[in-house]
């Protein structure tokens, strides 16, 4: 029973590492662009929601909408001001781009007076609710991100199959010359692909609010998706949910079984086992240079 | 006017290139032997962190700048080497004894850290190294009998046997040694074939392999002098601080590593330094401004991140070769003045290189 119940609470933090890396592969597809910066839109996409329920009043799904809204607005005006001038300069002017990003949204919303520097609980409506199922305890916040993270794996996978957009994005993934050439605006759909990666953290981060708190170093988290990216292969939509389940799941369980402070770098073990084993990942395409 | 003309290739390699550089690095060492005379005592020890800082930045400027490998995990490289200074000065190791050692150790980790690496290229690795600072930092952490775990751990000052180096002036001058001997001796290497490799690596791998290079043997090398570069920045960062504890090594301190490279100029000995300096003016320059500025801003505790990250999206996006690249620019206008002309300097823009050719 123990180790279900770790089990679970390893699949609902696996969920909120698997939604941050689907940011990043998102990003990585598009653009061939790693974001650094991915958990502080996570972090600001908690504050949004924060400040929509606290400032203006608003009830609590209305807040959810409107900070993903607010997110995936944002996201595309970042790409458009700071990420499209250096496309095709080399990939590691992009990652301290990315860095910079970080910093400077961490620094601007610790500087908040009164906001930036406490912790705040979201008072979201299932706070506190526990099911019993027989002797497993399941509260109500961990199954809210499982099922959230499930529907919005269903509405991502529907996207990507059946709208136009979704496809005309797979296309400009695996050609962007190609799919320039038949009529698809490339540097828009870039700038759609980070209002999208943008509005996932925001899911992400309204997800994770009730369960660590909101604060202004809370995307450091988005240091673990990187390991759950890799591991299920870094340009792959459910390899980064499945890394991010694998992820979560060997955390809670060495946190509990093996020796203390096992908890906080099981990820980086697993990933470092898994570059050594298979450099690609679970779902990644193996890959050749050709000269 | 100067004209260069050269006539053999002696003169191609040769460090100075002209009499203008003889005089004014002249000037520089001059400078800097006299530093303890001339500045007072808290700008010398600032000065002694800008020489501890450019010794660990030439060490990622070698690996990043000129073999275009990326570490996010450098500061645990700094650990190891401080950490290994600390152990060993408390068991009374002769300080150069003990740097050698802790060089060396650093180069090992670089080893371990880069055999892995050479399956894996690009993200992959910097994945990689972050990965591997995170192990080595809660490593330091959960060691408790050799690191003193969390509660950190104190040196004893620098000393030779009976010999003890206790004053701000004699440190100053073992940094100040370490640091021109590094300087050189990477300067050397750049013009050697070994360094030749490591550039024809970063700028097209498939070129340096299908020229001979041997891809695995010369990244190896690369981590493990980078590695050793860092170890020996860090036993001299663990002498300067007196104490040292495994948070001053962890990602922030790698990502200030990264700043430093970058701002400094990616591909340049001088950027190191530069971006040393600026890596330790800024927070002095930030604590300056602050006292002009509103209470709601300057006092805020979340100014400096802010600031640096402003400068960082700066630099990436105005200044890609940075600190020196700038200085490269404003030197070149007055040197050809006034025939300097707007894209000299103009970086081709490459579309697209795609990882994921089949």
């Amino acid at each position: 029973m123990q180790f279900l119940q770790l089990v679970i609470s390893g699949i609902a933090q696996g969920c909120i590492y698997g939604l941050i890396a689907l940011g990043f592969v998102l990003i990585y597809k598009a653009t061939e662009t790693v974001s650094f910066a991915q958990g502080e839109l996570m972090m600001l996409g908690a504050f949004c929601g924060l400040a929509a329920m606290s400032m203006l009043g608003f009830p609590f799904w209305l807040a959810v909408l409107s900070a993903i809204a607010a997110m995936a607005v944002f996201g595309v005006v970042l790409e458009r001001l700071v990420i499209r001038p250096i496309l095709g300069q080399p990939a590691f002017s992009i990652v301290m781009l990315t860095i910079g990003i970080g910093y400077v949204a961490r620094g601007l919303v610790t500087m908040i007076p009164g906001i930036g520097t406490e912790t705040h609980a979201l008072e979201v409506p299932y706070r506190n609710v526990t099911w019993n199922l027989g002797s497993l305890v399941l509260s109500a916040e961990q199954m809210v991100v499982i099922a959230v993270t499930a529907v919005l794996c269903a509405a991502l996978f529907a996207m990507f199959r059946y709208s136009k957009l979704g496809i005309a994005m797979q296309a400009s993934s695996q050609n962007q010359l190609a799919a320039y050439y038949m009529g698809i605006p490339v540097k828009r759909l870039n700038g759609l692909v980070w209002g999208l990666a943008a509005a996932v953290a925001a899911v992400a981060g309204l997800l994770l609010a009730p369960i660590t708190f909101v604060y202004a170093n809370m995307g450091f988290i988005g240091l673990k998706a990187f390991p759950a990216a890799v591991v299920g292969g870094f340009g792959s939509l459910p390899g980064a949910i499945v890394g991010g389940l694998i992820i979560g799941i060997v955390e809670s369980l060495s946190g509990f079984y093996l020796p203390e402070g096992f908890k906080d770098i099981a990820a980086y073990i697993v990933v470092l086992i898994m570059l050594m084993v298979r450099p690609n990942g679970l779902f990644g395409e193996k890959l050749r240079k050709k000269v | 006017m100067r004209f260069i003309f050269k006539t053999s290739y002696e003169q191609d390699i040769r460090l100075a290139k002209h009499g203008g550089h003889v005089f004014w690095y002249a000037v520089l060492v001059l400078f800097l032997l006299a530093a303890p005379w001339l500045l007072p005592e808290y700008w010398l020890a600032q000065l002694t962190f800008v020489l501890i800082y450019g010794i660990v930045g030439l060490g990622l400027m070698l690996l990043a700048g000129y073999t275009g490998q990326f570490s996010i995990g450098h500061a645990a490289f700094l650990g190891v080497g401080a950490y290994a200074q600390g152990v060993l000065t408390n068991l009374g190791v002769p300080f150069p004894l003990a740097m050698a050692c802790a060089a060396l150790l650093a180069a090992v980790v670089g080893v371990v850290v880069g055999l892995p690496a050479l399956r894996v290229k690009g993200i992959y690795l910097g994945i990689a190294t972050l990965a591997f600072g995170f192990i080595v930092e809660e490593g330091f952490a959960r060691w408790e009998s050799v690191t003193g775990g969390n509660s950190g751990m104190s040196l004893r000052s620098p000393a030779i046997f009976d010999w003890r180096i206790t004053s701000g002036e004699g440190f100053y001058f073992i940094c100040l040694v370490t640091a021109v001997l590094s300087t050189l001796a990477i300067l050397n290497l750049l013009r050697s074939s070994t360094g030749r490799a490591f550039v024809a690596i970063r700028d097209s791998e498939i070129s340096a392999q299908s020229m001979g290079v041997n891809l695995a043997r010369y990244k190896t090398l690369s981590f493990a002098l980078s590695a050793a570069l860092a170890g020996l920045g860090g036993a001299l960062y663990a002498h300067k601080l007196q104490f040292i504890s495994p948070d001053q090594f962890g990602i922030l301190q790698s990502i200030d590593l990264l700043l430093l490279v970058v701002i400094g100029g990616l591909g340049s000995v001088h950027g190191a330094f530069l971006g040393a300096i600026f890596l330790i003016a800024m927070p002095q320059v930030i604590s300056m401004v602050k006292d002009y500025l509103p209470d709601s801003i300057g006092q805020a505790p979340g100014l400096q991140a802010v600031v640096y990250g402003a400068v960082l999206i700066g630099f990436v996006l105005f200044e890609p070769l940075g600190l020196y690249g700038r200085w490269l620019k404003i030197r070149t206008w007055f040197q050809l003045f006034p025939f300097y002309r707007k894209g000299m300097f103009k970086r081709q823009k490459s579309f697209q290189k795609s990882d994921r050719l089949k």
